[in-house]
């Protein structure tokens, strides 16, 4: 049986998690076992305590590591416990579990290290307001400048990870908006990226992790993580 | 009376010095600070004292690397010192962020392995 971990990095998503939860929960894709682990980064709400009475693994961190730091603990988690795969799934109800059998459609069938889900291959679903879509059109081509790959959505958290990925993220991972960053990461290192079109929801609950205002400083962050994980990478 | 005013300020920065150099002892005996860090205080502090002295010093120097005015010297070298020393508490910080991010996540693995061995015992 294939075993894939689904991670949901969640921080104060009390009103949103139990139904991402049991929506993974109930999934059933032939041959493959999924389990959702919760990785509570330092929640202030009741996010902890809900999750410890679900049928799911908890890795409860003690302090706010953002979420790249979430993530990575999940990848670990993964990768110590001998998964074949990993899937990066919002605590928001962005990601819905029933599209996740595309992601490892995909993932199985081509040669794929990397799958990542995306909104825009095929404009269906929720796409995102005009402001953020110049921004993630802009990292698309600074990505393609420095890795040559092409990927529409490239601030998507919906990815999955087979274990030549876990290896690589095991060792390290961006903390702060990894998703940009990472691609670079992963391209430098020899993986294949695939991105598959998904249906997204709107989030349930909880707010983005790039709020309005910080829009122009991780703009300026993620360019410059761009460049410096190239040439870290090179 | 031009005499006069200059002895004052050297002897108001003897006394500051010297009260600087007193209290990064003390944070240093104490404990409070690790030598390491402590070094850049010593050292420029002791640097106070010796121009609080040896007043031409700073003329004498500021001719010999070309500076027209000497406090201008001071000012420049103080900024550019104080630059480095941020960079490097920069990189400190970096540092002790790498290392409680791990130790985070580790603490997490552990307790979610904890809790799996204590269900398999219940059980």
């Amino acid at each position: 049986m294939t075993k894939l971990a689904a991670i949901i990095p969640a921080y104060n998503e009390e009103e949103s998690i139990t139904s991402v939860v049991e929506a993974l929960l109930a999934l059933r894709i032939d041959g493959l076992t999924v389990i959702p682990v919760v990785v509570n980064d330092s929640s202030k709400d009741r996010t902890a305590e809900i999750v410890s009475k679900l049928n799911c693994i908890l890795l409860d961190l003690p302090v706010n590591l953002g979420i790249g730091g979430a993530v990575q603990t999940g990848f670990r988690y993964a990768f110590d416990k001998g998964f074949d795969y990993a899937i990066q799934v919002d605590g928001d109800g962005q990601h819905p579990a029933k599209e996740i059998v595309k992601l490892y459609d995909t993932m199985t069938s081509t040669d794929a290290n990397i799958v990542i889900g995306s909104r825009f291959l095929t404009k269906e679903g929720f796409q995102s307001s005009g402001l953020r879509r110049f921004g993630i059109n802009y990292l698309k081509n600074l990505i393609r400048l420095f890795s040559g790959v092409s990927i529409l959505d490239n601030t998507s958290g919906f990815r999955m990870l087979d274990r030549s990925a876990l290896a690589l993220v095991n060792d390290s991972y961006p903390d702060e908006y990894p998703e940009p960053e990472s691609i670079i990461m992963y391209v430098k290192n020899g993986l294949k990226i695939k991105e598959v079109p998904v249906l997204m929801e709107e989030r349930q609950g909880g707010v983005s992790s790039i709020r309005y205002f910080d829009q122009l400083y991780y703009m300026v962050k993620v360019s410059l993580a761009i460049i410096y994980t190239y040439i870290r990478n090179k | 009376m031009e005499q006069y005013y200059s002895y004052r300020i050297q002897i108001i920065s003897i006394i500051v010095s010297l009260g600087f150099l007193f209290y990064v002892s003390r944070l240093i005996v104490k404990g409070k600070l690790r030598e390491e860090y402590a070094i850049f205080w010593v050292v420029s502090t002791i640097l106070l004292i010796i121009f609080s002295f040896w007043r031409q010093g700073l003329d004498i120097i500021a001719e010999m690397v070309g500076v027209y005015l000497a406090p201008n010297l001071v000012f420049a070298s103080a900024i550019f010192a104080i630059l480095i020393y941020l960079l490097h508490l920069s990189i400190v910080v970096s540092q002790l962020h790498d290392k409680n991010k791990t130790m985070a996540q580790d603490l997490a693995l552990i307790k979610a392995e904890l809790k799996e061995l204590s269900d398999k015992k219940s059980e």
